[in-house]
């Protein structure tokens, strides 16, 4: 029996729910020499930014039990070069491509969106309003609902309407719920959440911080309980808003946990620097873990977690979207 | 990674292998597995990464070694070099024969190889001497005479001594303590053994603070020097952008390059090695290097265009031309298209400005 994995993102169907996470893909192309990327859900594209950017100094990570640091500061081509090369590129093969946007300032934002609303052939725009490792932490939209859905509200306002706006969430906040009922608010398709944790190592033999840029973003499986309980909160309090899950999915048991909490996709991150083929395993073993318990269609256990205990899953799959 | 075309796509880079041996060689170990495609397509230079720690390890992030040797038997076998100085690479020094591990490879731009038979020097620190040796069987291949210069901080973190004096027309060690050769760092030595073996070009591999030098050195005596870089990596093959480091472009614009997919080969001339560890202020897309306020974003458009548009390929095109390019061929060009005081700056770090770069004392890439 062959599951159904397709999966709506906001209203475009995607084959399959799995998608790689921002920046850990770069723009796809390194990865095809591992799988064919026009196989999985979509490409989410590493944040663009309006002009090319150096990033940080290193050493930019470490590693940490069951997850890395980064502090990559956004490194890019710039929104030319993408349009450009990578964008041109990934249609090419044939991949979908979610392209994730990030800003300093609102007005860069509602640039982005215009200038990929005028390109052809994207299929969803993530905006990163949460990347922690901007020089002023200040400037992390999705700490605070207002300037969350003054970005979002500029962004949707920019771009075609057939294209879906996802905004990506901070963990790192009193109560995401805030912030995703801001989003929504302000005309948000969807949500993706967990942008990475805001961590920090000191080397003991130095005695001084192991990134150049002290601070820097949790990811990996250690985060991973935290993904779960930010789109298990979400999906109670907003349960028609798509979600794109992510933190720390490894295998296909992982993804499915995702969904099960409410993702309706869900992203592989930092696997992918472990494994990069780890798309097609997870996808191969989603599957698996449907089949196994019998069910047909993703769409089904979607928030499953959500229903009450003994709910007969005759009915769920009989009923469900 | 240029291209990326269909043929690249049908060979499998990564790798389930079998472990065939673990042997120690004094400080260091080195493994030799069973990766008939990654011995098949390598070229000295490149490098494997390697996942360590088993299936459900908590050790994320690939360890990156360059190759050491490749071999025909068992369909072909790779070999790498490694110091146990963490939890992955003690992981890896635990591995028995028989024993499977995840490797992608070949990985990263192999060094360019002269066209004519030319006297090259090849200047090792620590086990940084292990890519080394396939370059020299390379070069012989091409009837280029082989001088090594090998260093470390003691006799047991000199690797392949043996071998380099086997192979090599003259091989020159230095060891810190003394222990083995002559007492103090490569760099000491590297003047004299330019001027005896009448070198033409440098390869080194070592730490940065080597490759500092011995760029400098070089480059007072304008010779070619292609440096072989150790920045640790994260994945190995593009996307964590944690590898970078100050490259010049043929364009004459510093860029933060990708040392795993850029590299590890770096002609020495266009690594701005004193700022490897910051983001230089003229490097592209440095802080305030095009401020951009956004309500000027529009009238700043066509100004930033020029360099915006030549860095669309410009990442490629560089490293293409460090590994197509005759090592002589554009490096005064080089030298002059960077700020004067850069090419006068090597001489008063060479001159001991800079504590010793100590070779091998720092290990290389993950842990």
């Amino acid at each position: 029996m062959a599951v159904d994995l397709r999966t709506k993102l906001g209203h475009v169907e995607l084959p399959n729910p799995i998608l790689t996470a921002s920046g850990c893909a770069g723009a796809g192309r390194e990865l095809a020499q591992f799988f064919d990327v026009a196989k999985i859900g979509a490409v989410v594209t590493k944040s663009v930014m309006l002009a090319p950017r150096a990033g940080r100094p290193t050493p930019r990570m470490a590693e940490t039990p069951s997850g890395m640091l980064n502090s990559i500061g956004l490194q890019g081509p710039g929104i030319d070069a993408f349009l450009q090369r990578d964008l041109p590129w990934l249609l090419s093969r044939g991949a979908r491509a979610v392209v994730s946007i990030a800003g300093s300032s609102v007005d860069e934002y509602a640039e982005l969106a215009a200038r990929l609303s005028d390109a052809a052939g994207v299929t969803a725009i993530e905006v990163n309003i949460s990347c922690p490792n901007v020089e002023d932490r200040g400037l992390v939209f999705s700490c605070d609902p207002s300037a969350s859905a003054a970005v979002i509200e500029a962004v949707r306002g920019r771009v075609r309407y057939d294209i879906p706006v996802f905004a990506k969430l901070s963990p790192d906040v009193t109560d995401i719920v805030t912030i995703a009922r801001a989003c929504v608010g302000a005309g948000a398709d969807g949500l993706s959440m967990i942008n990475t944790l805001l961590g920090m190592t000191i080397d003991t033999d130095t005695m001084r911080p192991v990134l150049a840029g002290v601070t820097g973003g949790l990811s990996g499986p250690a985060i991973r309980p935290v993904a779960v309980r930010c789109i298990w909160q979400v999906r109670k309090a907003l349960p028609d808003v798509p979600i794109i899950g992510m933190g720390g999915v490894r295998t296909g048991r992982d993804a499915l946990e995702l969904i099960l909490a409410g993702a309706a996709m869900v992203s592989v991150g930092t696997t992918i620097f472990h494994d990069p083929s780890a798309c097609m395993r997870i996808l191969r073993e989603l599957d698996e873990e449907l089949a196994g318990r019998g069910i047909e269609r993703l769409t089904d256990v979607i928030g499953r977690a959500h229903e009450p205990r003994g709910t007969p899953r005759r009915r769920l799959s009989g009923t469900a979207v | 990674m240029t291209g990326g075309d269909g043929e690249q796509d049908a060979v499998q880079v990564q790798v389930r292998g079998t472990v065939l041996t673990v042997r120690r060689v004094d400080a260091y170990y080195a493994m030799t597995v069973v990766a008939p495609g990654i011995a098949a397509r390598f070229r000295p230079g490149q490098f494997v990464a390697i996942a360590v720690g088993g299936p459900d390890t908590s050790m994320l992030l690939r360890r990156a070694f360059s190759i050491h040797d490749v071999r025909p038997d068992h369909g072909g076998t790779v070999e790498f070099v490694f110091a146990p100085v963490g939890p992955g690479t003690r992981w890896l020094a635990e591995r028995r024969t028989r024993d499977v591990i995840d490797l992608a490879g070949p990985l990263g731009r192999p060094f360019p190889v002269p066209r004519d038979p030319v006297s090259c020097l090849l200047v090792g620190g620590g086990y940084g001497s292990a890519p080394l040796f396939p370059l020299a069987a390379r070069l012989r291949k091409r009837d280029c005479q082989v001088d090594f210069l090998l260093g470390a901080a003691s006799a047991d973190r000199v690797f392949g001594a043996l071998t380099a004096r086997r192979t090599g027309r003259t091989a020159t060690v230095t060891t810190e303590d003394g222990s083995m050769g002559i007492r103090g760092l490569v760099t000491d030595r590297l003047t004299q053994v330019i001027h005896e073996a009448r070198t033409d070009v440098i390869y080194a591999c070592g730490p940065m603070g080597m490759l500092r030098q011995v760029t400098a050195l070089a480059q007072r005596y304008e010779i070619p020097v292609l440096t072989l870089v150790e920045e640790s990596m994260a994945c190995g093959i593009g996307v964590c952008m944690t590898c970078v480091l100050p490259v010049v472009g043929d364009d004459g614009v510093t860029r933060m390059v990708r040392s795993c997919v850029a590299g590890p080969v770096f002609r020495g001339d266009t690594v701005r090695w004193d700022d490897v560890g910051t983001i230089p202020f003229d490097a592209l897309g440095a802080p305030g290097w095009n401020p951009r306020p956004s309500a000027a974003a529009r009238a700043n458009t066509n100004t930033t265009n020029p360099t915006g548009t030549a860095d669309t390929t410009g990442t490629s095109s560089s490293s293409k031309n460090s590994k197509t390019a005759s090592p002589g061929g554009s490096t005064r060009t080089h030298s002059t298209s960077r700020p004067a005081n850069r090419s006068s700056s090597p001489s008063p770090g060479g001159g001991g400005a800079v504590p010793g770069p100590g070779p091998a004392r720092k290990e290389r890439h993950g842990s």
